[in-house]
């Protein structure tokens, strides 16, 4: 009997694992994550590329490195392949990667779905890198404002670029937002209540409820554009009756429930690393979790916090106002709970927990300088200054990508193997906390002292040389701290400590099965009985290291990837006015669908 | 999706069918940007055509009917597939599809006529409005009867037995929901028009 056991050989798991076409053709939610993160951490590269040579002409008055139309390429760009292209996937990594083993699954509800996101994520953000070829890179900024983005005042290809690419991201952010709906609301390994889900998992959930509901309105919102742009209707056409503020609403709408995608998964990631370091569960679970929830729902009553300086009346700016104050509430019970988790705790000072405790300080920063904009008068003072820039870049970079590391740090063993070396991760987290201090903080006073957003230049009369040279510096010293992670990753592939299950000692699911985890997860799957599964004693039952029978493994599928294509080629078709294109591309879409609905494929 | 397969899950509703409800919601957050946005923009346009000099109230209603009828073929289709009534099942698939053919021939007569009583998309915001929000429905429209089609090639090839159901009552779930869409579509648009 022992040495049948031994025999079984996952179904579909062992032919086929290996080879581009393997990873071309994955269902599997541990590859799709591996996927996500070299993808989004290549596109963080060349967003913080474009900050870097922002910096490099703002190091010095008057600079000609870069003309004006060159720099609004550059900040849009950077905007846009920072939110879409880097934070967002990161956090889809770690979805994929992390959630099935955290609750106990063998893959998410929908694998194909899941390659399907992943393929469409990485033709849009190619889609709208592309432009630089074309030297058509999207520059009407981030968020776009009418009637700037007009065909009468963007005639190029720039702006069809953004809008056509970031409709296509919004296919693959609304697929994925169904799909680990279900997964968590439906795949939990029995016994796991959603009050003893992990906090990650949990934040994940509530991230992608926003998702769902949020990325619509952004949709219609650039279908408006589009047809704007390509068919001549008059949404954001003033002239003919047409309100400017249309698009700014429908954005803000999505774009504050948005910040949210960005920072919730970060708090859950962050919520995971403070327990495990400080030994300690995390304090006031269950407040975390509804203050996490109420975020969400508040999130999406403060969007005109962001057009205060549109003059919408007394009414809509103390309303505005007033709930924007509100919501800094569940947002401050989240921070107090994880210093209470600290706490008396036997604290291990390891690198995911200096990037942890850095987001916490960072994001209190970040924080303050965010319910300051809550005041209209004073949010007059900052609209379309450095100090905007700086509150984003706390919140974004000191919160979002610190917690985002924290996490990298944290389960890098358990998806590769191997622990990270602790000295240049230390050193990793000293620079880039140094760097980002160095460049961000002065822009609070260069806001301040007036220097407007989005300018490509400034005179020496306006007195801010010296603290515009010191935030270059700065943010050179931010882009070279990853230099050292990424020397850390290749010398941790040769000479990396093996890591074992659980290195760190760590509560949950994930860590109580091999590192990296065998294609099915879980050999037999868990029954869970406590929230710390792995701190209580009994808290999961015995997973055997080999399956005492053998595991059905979904084979690969080229499908998804197909109707990526014919998505893509519809955009290709749109940008090039080529009505053919369109049609043969989405004929395509509908034929991959088909085919897609129609193989046998059991999950 | 064509294995019936019952797995287990947590809520114990299938997953297919939980995704679909999502999809639904935020198919909620899509259609009601686009009906804020045109009430929004009602009566404010600056030159052509009108919301009274050229919306047909009683033509509309005929193609609204027309669709609600849809809805109960749907619902009769999915009770055939289900009890495995091979006949009825076909007839009500066919029944529901073109009925929603049907629908959208009226669309496409109104389109037409509206062009050229000289309401076009780029001609007005109501034109604009009213063209997006109309034919982001006709689309859905359109794709529900490619659907229904398919789940009747399936019925006719004898591969969609009782096992299929769910095929049937997701497909529904669907259709309902754009019919539901055209009922606030139709009472917006057409029945109260800003004076």
């Amino acid at each position: 009997m022992a040495t049948s056991v031994v025999e079984h050989v996952p179904a579909a798991a062992a032919e086929n694992r290996s080879g581009i076409w393997s990873w071309i053709t994955t269902t599997d939610h541990k590859r799709i994550g591996i996927l996500y993160g070299v993808t989004a951490f290549v596109f963080f590269l060349l967003g913080g590329l474009e900050a870097l040579i922002i910096r490099a002409q703002l190091a010095s008055p008057n600079n000609t490195l870069v003309d004006a139309d060159t720099y609004n390429q550059l900040f849009t760009m950077h905007g846009t392949t920072m939110i879409f292209l880097a934070v967002m996937p990161l956090s889809a990594a770690f979805f994929n990667y992390i959630i099935p083993l955290q609750i106990g699954a063998r893959d998410v509800a929908f694998p194909r779905l899941n390659a399907f996101s992943y393929w469409v994520f990485l033709f849009g953000g190619l889609f709208i890198n592309s432009s630089f070829l074309f030297g058509a890179a999207p520059d009407g900024g981030w968020f776009g404002y009418a009637n700037l983005t007009s065909k009468a005042y963007s005639p190029g290809l720039n702006i069809d670029f953004w809008v056509l690419g970031l409709q296509i991201l919004g296919i693959a952010s609304l697929a994925a937002g169904f799909n680990f709906v279900v997964t968590i609301v439906n795949m939990r390994a029995p016994g796991m209540r959603l009050m003893r889900m992990p906090v990650f998992t949990w934040m994940s959930l509530v991230t992608q409820f926003i998702v769902i509901t949020a990325f619509p309105v952004i949709t219609i919102a650039l279908v408006f554009l589009m047809f704007d742009r390509f068919f001549g209707t008059n949404f954001y056409n003033a002239a003919a009756g047409g309100d400017l503020l249309l698009w700014q609403h429908l954005f803000w709408l999505f774009g504050h429930p948005e910040v949210y995608i960005l920072i919730l998964p970060t708090m859950g990631m962050v919520s995971e690393v403070l327990p495990t370091f400080s030994r300690k569960p995390l304090f006031g679970y269950a407040v975390v979790v509804y203050s996490g929830v109420l975020i969400a729902i508040m999130g999406w009553g403060v969007w005109s916090h962001h057009m205060f300086a549109t003059g919408l009346g007394p009414i809509a700016d103390s309303v505005f106002g007033a709930t924007t104050m509100l919501i800094a509430i569940p947002t401050g019970v989240k921070i107090f709970n994880w210093i209470a988790t600290m706490w008396g705790g036997r604290i291990e000072l390891k690198t995911p927990m200096l990037f942890a405790i850095g987001f916490i300080a960072m994001f209190i920063i970040g924080g303050l300088s965010g319910v300051m904009h809550s005041s209209p008068p004073s949010d007059l003072q900052q609209t379309d200054t450095y100090f905007v820039v700086a509150h984003i870049h706390y919140v974004l970079v000191g919160g979002a990508i610190m917690g985002i590391f924290a996490a990298v740090y944290y389960w890098w063993p358990k998806v590769f193997g191997k622990m990270l070396h602790e000295g240049m991760g230390k050193a990793h987290w000293f620079f880039m906390l140094l760097g980002m201090n160095l460049s961000f903080f002065p822009m609070h006073f260069i806001g301040l002292l007036g220097m407007p957003r989005r300018i490509y230049t400034y005179d020496t009369a306006l007195g801010l040389d010296t603290m515009n040279l010191v935030a270059s510096i700065g943010a050179f010293i931010l882009g070279a701290s990853f230099l050292i992670f990424i020397y850390n990753v290749l010398w941790t592939r040769k000479n990396g400590q093996i890591a074992g299950k659980n290195p760190w000692n760590a509560a949950t699911l994930e860590w109580a099965i091999s590192s990296p985890p065998p294609v099915y997860n879980f050999s037999v799957l868990p029954t869970v009985s406590s929230r710390l599964p792995l701190w209580t004693e009994n808290g999961v039952s015995e997973i055997p290291d080999v399956p005492p029978e053998p595991v059905h493994v979904p084979g690969g599928t080229v499908w998804p990837i197909m109707t990526a294509t014919g998505i893509l080629a519809v955009a290709t078709g749109a940008i090039m006015h080529t009505l053919w294109i369109v049609v043969a591309g989405s004929l395509f879409v509908v034929f991959s669908i088909y085919r897609w609905a129609f193989e046998p494929f059991e999950v | 999706m064509t294995h019936a397969v019952a797995h287990h899950t947590s809520t114990g509703l299938d997953n297919r069918k939980l995704a679909f409800w999502l999809f639904i919601g935020s198919e909620c957050l899509l259609f009601g940007s686009l009906i804020a946005t045109y009430l929004v923009y009602e009566g404010r346009s600056v030159a052509g055509p009108t919301t009274h000099e050229i919306l047909n109230i009683p033509l509309t209603s005929i193609s609204t009917f027309d669709l609600l009828m849809s809805s109960l073929a749907m619902v009769l289709a999915l009770a055939a597939v289900a009890r495995g009534d091979r006949l009825w099942s076909r007839v009500w698939l066919a029944t529901t599809a073109l009925l929603g053919l049907v629908f959208l021939g009226f669309q496409a007569y109104e389109f037409t006529h509206f062009v050229h009583e000289g309401l076009t998309l780029q001609v007005n915001l109501f034109g604009s409005t009213f063209f997006v929000l109309t034919g982001f429905h006709g689309g859905h429209v359109f794709v529900g009867v490619v659907w229904l089609v398919t789940l009747l090639i399936r019925s006719l090839q004898g591969k969609l037995g009782p096992d299929k159901a769910l095929n049937v009552e997701i497909a529904g779930l669907y259709w309902h929901f754009v019919d539901a869409v055209w009922i606030v579509i139709f009472t917006v648009v057409y029945l109260i028009q800003r004076q």
